[in-house]
This record gives C-alpha cells, sequence and structure tokens, in this order.
C-alpha cells in the first residue's frame, strides 16, 4: 500500500482525490456522503452574496454513442445564504477532521468584503481557502470571477487582500480564457498566493437544436455562453497545468483540474506538476462512488512502479516538457504494421494516403492476400495511422536510429548565427 | 394451440434493433476504407456508408445507400446468409465480433417503410419499353434500374401481387409480406406499371412482347415442386411445399394442422421453411426426410439451427418410397428406405443409394414436397431461347439471351451448379441486366 497522502501548500488530505468546488459540493449533505465515499478533499460550491439561478442549466457534449464527453452548464455560485454553509461546512469539518475542506471564495473586488468573508469563513474551521477568479458566466459580468481573473493586475491585487488577513492556505483558482495562463499565475504568486488551481471552465455553448433552432441549453428561447469541462477539457488544462509547473516564476504547488475521470488521469496531472486533483463532471455523470477506483488504481499503480509515496510522483516529467525550439530535428520515428495482428479495415492507408505522407502501400503477397505496408523512408512519423487504427498492437511507432547527433531548431539556428556573425566580420 | 397462438406464430420472430441499439451497433463499425463486407455484397452495398449514415442520424441517407445498390434490401436485410456474406467478411471477425449488418439494414430500411420515405425517381423518358417477365427479386431490380434510367418499364406478373418467392415463398414470420410489398411500391413509384394476373405465355404471348417492347427481361423464376415419382403422390394431404407456405402468406391461419404428424420431404431452405411453418401451424410433430446427409443440405446454418430451435427433426439418409392413404384418400402413412452414399455424381455430390430390405413405415397426415423446383420450359420455348434443361443460357456478365433482345436473370438462370439461388443475387442479376439492356439499346448513353 502506497502512502496516498498529500500536502499542498500546508493542505493535508489522506489522498490527491479532491471535490471540486461545483454542484456536488453544494451542501453539507453532499460534501459528507462524498468523504463517506472516500474523498479525500473538498473544494466547497463558492460562497459569496447568495445568486439568482436559472432554469435549464447544463449541457453535454455526446460523442459517436458516448454520452458526456463534454459537459456546460450556467449554473452560478451558491443559491444558499451564507449562515447556512458555514454551519453545513462546521459540521462537516468536524465529522471528518481528516479531510481537506475548502472553501471557494468570491466577492466584489474590494478589499473590504474580502477581508469580511475570509474571516467568517475561516472562523468555522476550513484548510484553506480557494478564490474563485474563474467562473467565466454570470458572475464575471458583475466584475467577479473570470472577469477579475483575466486581468493580472486584479488577480494580484485580491489575493493580496486575501493574504492580509488569511492565516490558512490560499489557493487562487485560474481562468483557462486567457491567452496566457502563466501570466495570471504569475500574478497569483506576487499576490502571495500559497497554491494556484486550475482550470476552471472554458467559455462554450454546447450546441443547437436542430428543429428548434434553441441554443443548448435554453432559458425561455434565449442562450447565454457557458463554461465547459469534462474528459474533453483534459488536454488543455494538462497543457495549462504543465505550463504553470515548468515556469520559472510560479514555485507554488497547483491543484490539477479538468476532465479527469480516472486515477490514470490524475497520474499524468500529478507527473506534470500537480499535488492534487480536483474532480467535477465525472462525479455530476457517475457519482461520488468512482473515487473507491481512482484510489485503488493510484495505489496499485504506485506499487506495481514501486514509488512509496503519491508525492514521490509530483512533477516527475515536468522537465520533459519544453518548448517546439527544443526537441531534436534529428530524431526519427516511423510506423510499422504487425501483420499477424492487422484486421486490415484499411483505416490506416485512407488516412495516410488523404491526410498525410502517402506512404502506405496495399500489396498482394505470392498467395494472392492481401495487406498493408509502410515504405519506412517515406514515412514522417506523423502518428496517424497509429491514432485510427482500432487494434492494439497492430502498427507500432518505431524509432529508427541514425547517425545524426541530436539539433534542436534553436541550436540550428544558433549555429548559423554563429556561422553569418563569423562571415560578416 | 388456439388460433390466436397460431396468429402469434407467423409474427416476424426476430426483433428490429431499437434506436439505441443500432446507434450503438453503428458506432462500433470501423468504416473500413474499401471494406470486405462490400466486396462480400453480391450487390455490393456500401455497407460502412450506409452504417455511417445510421450512426449520424442520416437514416433516410442509408436507406437509400441500402436500396439504390439492392432494390430488394429490406427482405435481404431478413433472409440473406449474413453469416456467409457481410458479416462473414467484417474484419471485426479477427477483433471482437462482427457488426450486425443484416440488423442494421433493417433497421434503415424499416424507417424508411414506416415513414413511407420516397428514395428515388425515375429518370427522363427516354422513350424506350421494355417488358419484364415475373415481378419477382430479379425482375423488380432490373425493372427499377431501368426506371431510374429513363426507360418505360411494364412489369408481367403471373400472380396476384409482385414480390416473387419474397411475398409468396418465404415464411412470414422470417420475411412478412408487407415488407416485400413495400419494395414493389417502391418499384411502382418510378412509374413502373405492373399487370398482374397476367401470365406470359396464357394472357399474353412471347411474340406479342417480342414485338411490341425494345427489349424483353425474362425473370420468370421456377415452378412448382416436382412430382417425387412414387405411388400415392395424388393422395390428399400430399402438399407441395411453395404452395403450402403461400397458403400461409394469402389465406387466413387455420389451425387444421393442431396435432397432426407432419413429414417434408428435401432439406433445402424452402423444406425448412415448410417444416417450421407446420410446427407454428401447431403440427404436434415434424420430421424431414432427406435422402442425403447434413453435409450435403442446401439449407443455410441459419435456418438449420431455426428448424431445429423450432423442434423439427431431422432424418438423414431416408428417402419416401411409398405414400399410403386410407380408403377416403387421405394420407395415413409413408413408407421410407434408408439411404447410404456412393460416389460423387456430376454434380459433385455424393449419391444417395437405398439399403436394400431397410424399409419402414411411419404413421402420417400430411406429407409436404420440397425437392426444388421445376423448369419453365414451356415459357423458354415460346421466346424460342437455347436453354439447357429449362436453365436459360444468357451471356456472362449481360445475362443476354440467343435472342439479342430478351435478356434472363434470376432463378430462370439459375442452376446446373452456377451461383446460388439468394434473394441478393437475383437482385444484383437484374441490376446487371438492366445496365445490359440500356448499352444494348443505346450504347449506354
Amino acid at each position: 500500500m502506497a502512502d496516498l497522502r498529500i500536502n499542498l501548500a500546508g493542505i493535508k488530505s489522506p489522498n490527491p482525490f479532491w471535490l471540486a468546488s461545483a454542484p456536488p459540493t453544494n451542501s453539507g449533505y453532499q460534501v459528507q456522503r462524498a468523504f463517506e465515499a472516500g474523498w479525500g478533499g473538498a473544494v466547497w460550491k463558492t460562497l459569496g452574496e447568495p445568486i439568482l439561478n436559472v432554469s435549464s442549466r447544463f449541457a453535454a457534449l455526446h460523442f459517436n454513442g458516448q454520452r458526456v464527453v463534454g459537459f456546460n452548464n450556467i449554473e452560478l455560485i451558491t443559491d444558499r445564504p451564507l449562515e447556512a454553509n458555514l454551519q453545513e461546512m462546521y459540521e462537516t469539518k468536524k465529522r471528518f477532521p481528516d479531510r481537506a475542506l475548502i472553501a471557494s471564495l468570491m466577492v466584489e473586488p474590494k478589499r473590504e468584503k474580502w477581508h469580511e468573508i475570509v474571516k467568517r469563513v475561516e472562523a468555522v474551521g476550513v484548510d484553506g481557502l480557494e478564490l474563485n477568479f474563474g467562473c467565466p458566466h454570470g458572475m464575471a459580468e458583475r466584475g467577479m470571477g473570470s472577469a477579475s481573473g483575466q486581468v493580472p493586475e486584479l488577480v494580484e491585487k485580491q489575493t493580496y487582500w486575501v493574504k492580509e488577513v488569511a492565516t490558512t492556505p490560499v489557493i487562487v483558482k485560474l481562468t483557462p480564457n486567457i491567452t496566457d495562463i502563466t501570466a495570471t499565475a504569475e500574478a497569483a504568486v506576487k499576490g502571495g498566493a500559497d497554491a494556484i488551481s486550475m482550470i476552471n471552465t472554458i467559455n462554450s455553448l454546447m450546441g443547437v437544436d436542430l428543429d428548434t433552432w434553441n441554443t443548448i441549453p435554453h432559458v425561455a428561447g434565449k442562450g447565454a455562453h457557458g463554461g465547459y469541462c469534462g474528459p474533453a477539457v483534459k488536454p488543455i488544462a494538462l497543457n495549462m497545468v504543465a505550463e504553470c509547473a515548468r515556469h520559472p516564476r510560479i514555485r507554488v504547488p497547483i491543484s490539477g483540474i479538468g476532465g479527469i475521470s480516472t486515477w490514470k488521469d490524475a497520474v499524468e496531472f500529478i507527473l506534470m506538476g500537480a499535488t492534487g486533483v480536483q474532480v467535477c463532471t465525472a462525479v455530476m455523470h457517475h457519482g461520488f462512488r468512482i473515487v473507491e477506483d481512482m484510489i485503488e488504481g493510484l495505489n496499485h499503480y504506485l506499487d506495481e512502479k514501486g514509488i512509496a509515496s503519491v508525492m514521490d510522483l509530483v512533477g516527475k516529467c515536468v522537465p520533459n516538457y519544453s518548448d517546439w525550439g527544443n526537441l531534436d530535428l534529428n530524431y526519427k520515428v516511423a510506423a510499422r504494421i504487425n501483420q499477424d495482428v492487422c484486421i486490415q479495415c484499411n483505416k490506416c492507408y485512407i488516412a495516410c494516403e488523404d491526410a498525410s505522407h502517402q506512404c502506405i502501400d496495399r500489396l498482394t503477397d505470392d498467395d494472392g492476400k492481401t495487406y498493408l505496408k509502410v515504405r519506412e523512408e517515406d514515412c514522417v512519423g506523423c502518428n496517424l495511422c497509429s491514432i485510427v487504427c482500432p487494434v492494439d498492437g497492430a502498427i507500432d511507432m518505431v524509432e529508427i536510429s541514425n547517425d545524426l547527433p541530436p539539433m534542436t531548431w534553436n541550436e540550428r539556428q544558433a549555429a548559423l548565427q554563429a556561422f553569418t556573425n563569423y562571415h560578416l566580420k | 394451440m388456439s388460433l390466436l397462438d397460431v396468429t402469434k406464430n407467423f409474427q416476424e420472430v426476430a426483433k428490429g434493433l431499437n434506436d439505441r441499439e443500432a446507434l450503438e451497433e453503428a458506432n462500433r463499425c470501423l468504416y473500413c476504407y474499401d471494406a470486405p463486407c462490400i466486396q462480400a455484397c453480391p450487390t455490393g452495398i456500401d455497407i460502412p456508408t450506409f452504417i455511417k449514415k445510421i450512426a449520424t442520424g442520416n437514416i433516410k441517407g442509408s436507406a437509400q445507400t441500402i436500396m439504390l445498390a439492392n432494390p430488394v434490401g429490406a427482405s435481404c436485410a431478413r433472409v440473406c446468409p449474413t453469416e456467409e456474406l457481410c458479416e462473414g467478411a467484417c474484419v471485426l471477425n479477427n477483433a471482437t465480433k462482427p457488426i450486425m449488418i443484416g440488423n442494421l439494414q433493417r433497421y434503415a430500411t424499416d424507417w424508411a417503410i414506416r415513414n413511407e420515405a420516397v428514395l428515388f425517381q425515375a429518370g427522363k423518358r427516354n422513350g424506350k419499353t421494355v417488358a419484364v417477365v415475373g415481378g419477382g427479386p430479379a425482375g423488380l431490380s432490373a425493372a427499377r434500374e431501368l426506371a431510374r434510367m429513363g426507360y418505360t418499364v411494364t412489369i408481367f406478373e403471373a400472380e396476384q401481387e409482385a414480390g416473387g418467392l419474397n411475398t409468396y415463398g418465404i415464411v412470414s414470420f422470417r420475411l412478412p409480406q408487407p415488407i416485400s410489398l413495400w419494395e414493389v411500391n417502391q418499384v411502382k413509384s418510378l412509374g413502373v406499371e405492373i399487370k398482374t394476373n397476367t401470365k406470359v405465355g396464357k394472357d399474353i404471348s412471347a411474340d406479342e412482347l417480342l414485338q411490341t417492347y425494345d427489349a424483353v427481361v425474362l425473370a420468370a423464376g421456377m415452378g412448382r415442386v416436382p412430382l417425387l415419382g412414387i405411388e400415392g403422390e395424388e393422395l390428399d394431404g400430399v402438399y407441395d411445399a411453395i404452395e403450402w407456405i403461400k397458403e400461409t402468406k394469402t389465406k387466413p391461419l387455420t389451425n387444421k394442422l393442431l396435432g397432426k404428424k407432419v413429414v417434408v420431404i428435401g432439406a433445402g431452405n424452402t423444406a425448412i421453411d415448410a417444416a417450421t411453418c407446420s410446427v407454428r401451424l401447431g403440427a404436434e410433430n415434424v420430421k424431414i426426410l432427406y435422402r442425403r446427409t447434413k453435409e450435403e443440405m442446401t439449407a443455410y446454418d441459419f435456418e438449420y439451427e431455426f428448424a431445429k430451435q423450432d423442434g423439427v427433426e431431422f432424418r438423414w439418409l431416408t428417402a419416401p418410397k411409398r405414400i399410403i392413404g386410407d380408403e377416403n384418400g387421405k394420407v395415413t402413412h409413408i413408407e421410407c428406405v434408408r439411404m447410404t452414399l456412393g460416389e460423387p455424381a456430376a454434380d459433385g455430390r455424393r449419391r444417395p443409394i437405398p439399403v436394400e430390405g431397410s424399409e419402414f413405415t411411419m404413421r402420417v397426415d400430411a406429407v409436404i414436397k420440397a425437392i426444388g423446383q421445376t423448369r419453365h420450359v414451356d415459357l423458354i420455348e415460346q421466346f424460342q431461347l437455347a436453354h439447357d434443361g429449362g436453365v436459360v443460357k444468357v451471356a456472362h456478365e449481360t445475362y443476354q439471351t440467343s435472342n439479342p433482345k430478351v435478356f434472363a436473370c434470376g432463378d430462370i438462370v439459375f442452376g446446373k451448379g452456377k451461383g446460388e439461388a439468394m434473394v441478393v443475387a437475383a437482385a444484383q442479376q437484374g441490376k446487371q441486366t438492366a445496365y445490359a439492356i440500356h448499352q444494348f439499346l443505346t450504347g449506354g448513353k
């Protein structure tokens, strides 16, 4: 049994699986059910001035018969009185003292508002605070959420105000609706953030009804952009986590959020620099019980790899993530089709023919049997064939050794520049 | 068993896929490029394309893809030996399990039937006329394609309805009559005139057709079940399997067979149909007698399995020798003889030889003959076409007969070891015949 405990900027939890601030953490009843199921922590649904919600709030992207590949919502922060939430938070923490209970907060960008809510929330015994600078709908129109989160100065200033009074660790939750998330991450760090979490949801319109021409979802015939999340956003979130993790001036722990549905997703985020992860959509789809497999799968993975603690995984892949200009131009892989596994659906053939470099041949052997073969010398190693291949093991991307030394674009440009300089002199 | 049960017994056995099942199955299809299932379909239906269209919700387009390649595609979805054709060729046989192509084809065509979809339009009339003798799968297929190319087509159909064996010769619980009649109506909707109850050679002469039309398609299929050539064949209670099945598709079902003992002679698909029909009509015991063994049986494997599940008993290496009746001329017994297999005959099948002294007698109430079909020699000769024992001689691929303006396809050219008498094969021949006529009459312009 590996040690699954994490310590994120001083916030401790028995495992790295937290519930993100969202509908599943709306009440004490829900969070306590989640803790019973095994969740290591929960970020309570954002507290602030209670709001009014609209009806018809969620929608999902289904793909090829698979439901909820992506998900969006136009629900706002908590619609319940602060007192009720605080009372339930107190009871929940009392019943589950070993779990991480974090209060998500969102108030107007005013110093005294932040001071007031921080003090009230910390008084009930939370383990940390998460500042919601990410909600992209509704609250943003009131100058909160992502409206704050898109302006580095506002992120820094509000973080600073919170840190003026906070006694527990402060996590700043960032919006992905920005060109470069490291700009706001850095601003949070400058403001004194103890940790950052990402990503909040992405601006989205889920769809249009082909019969009624209404947006999906619609509220009495009108739609507004929602926040997109779920499995489909994972690559976007993973990149943002990794970009922050490798940034030299962002030296705070990261809580990874975005499309995490399984222990495998969690491991990827942790390897890319997250100290723990937050989950929402998978729970909205399947309920709290999924955490059992997440814990067990992570445990087995760590045991198989001989790793004692999940904390030993944190950031292990960050050094592998860089800029394109640092990639070796002389590295080469090529596709190889394993004839004994190939079922000859010809999907690789047509993908290569129509969309890549036309280097797969359809051939017939002496016995009249057809087979597919890659012309390795023409293969650029794009991976497309192996991506569309429906059978595991039918196409391998194999490394082709050559005598060339590694040479990145940056190195090449530097060498060219040196050469030019030398001859100009 | 009540009459109500009998009626239930004749409702289609296989349930169609529901929307969810169809979507899941359609999404499982890999959408292979140059897919082997297409090659394996005698009509060359673009199967990955029709399945993809189901997955995207373009069901009408899916039905069009199917019916374009196969004018009797709704029937074929039900009666094709898919495991030997498309599904047998599915690449997923080597990975997981093949796609249910037949069921998906049925899903799409059922949708078209339910929604009364108009799938095709007649071509601009080119002034040429074609007579089609016989409105079965081959004739309908030829007529449909000719009409799409602008020909004025008249089908001469001896029966009350067109559709041929799909309408009359395949049991309702496998292929309900409305499916076949929908296909007939699809052809009619292109302006094809179907003269029913019109037997060429009797109601209208071959000569008249040859003189009136620019080309003639002879697609009259085959005839009745031939005589066994044994004593007692004329007795009350001896039936022709095709007539037997036809009766269940045209007349109100009765429970007159309740508790009766039935034997069916022969082991082709029609024999199986006659046997399962008998079980479903309430017969107490149904036996199939076949003078050869299971190996030589021409019924599809799935038909054989279906019959066994219906409780049909198979008596291999058993031939009828004599049918015995009572004083009222009603069948009471059948005398059989055991057979053994000798050397292969000219058709490659081992010849059955009676075992001397092995005769035995069984009590029966009905004997159904299903030993093949007779040929329309008279009709062929009225057209003065070269034939080989009732099998019209045609040129490979063009289906042109010895009379250049007469083309023949379907069961009337089937036999003597050529091809397999499948509905889907007849449909393909009909299409090819239409294209050959187009070439013949207009040079393909």
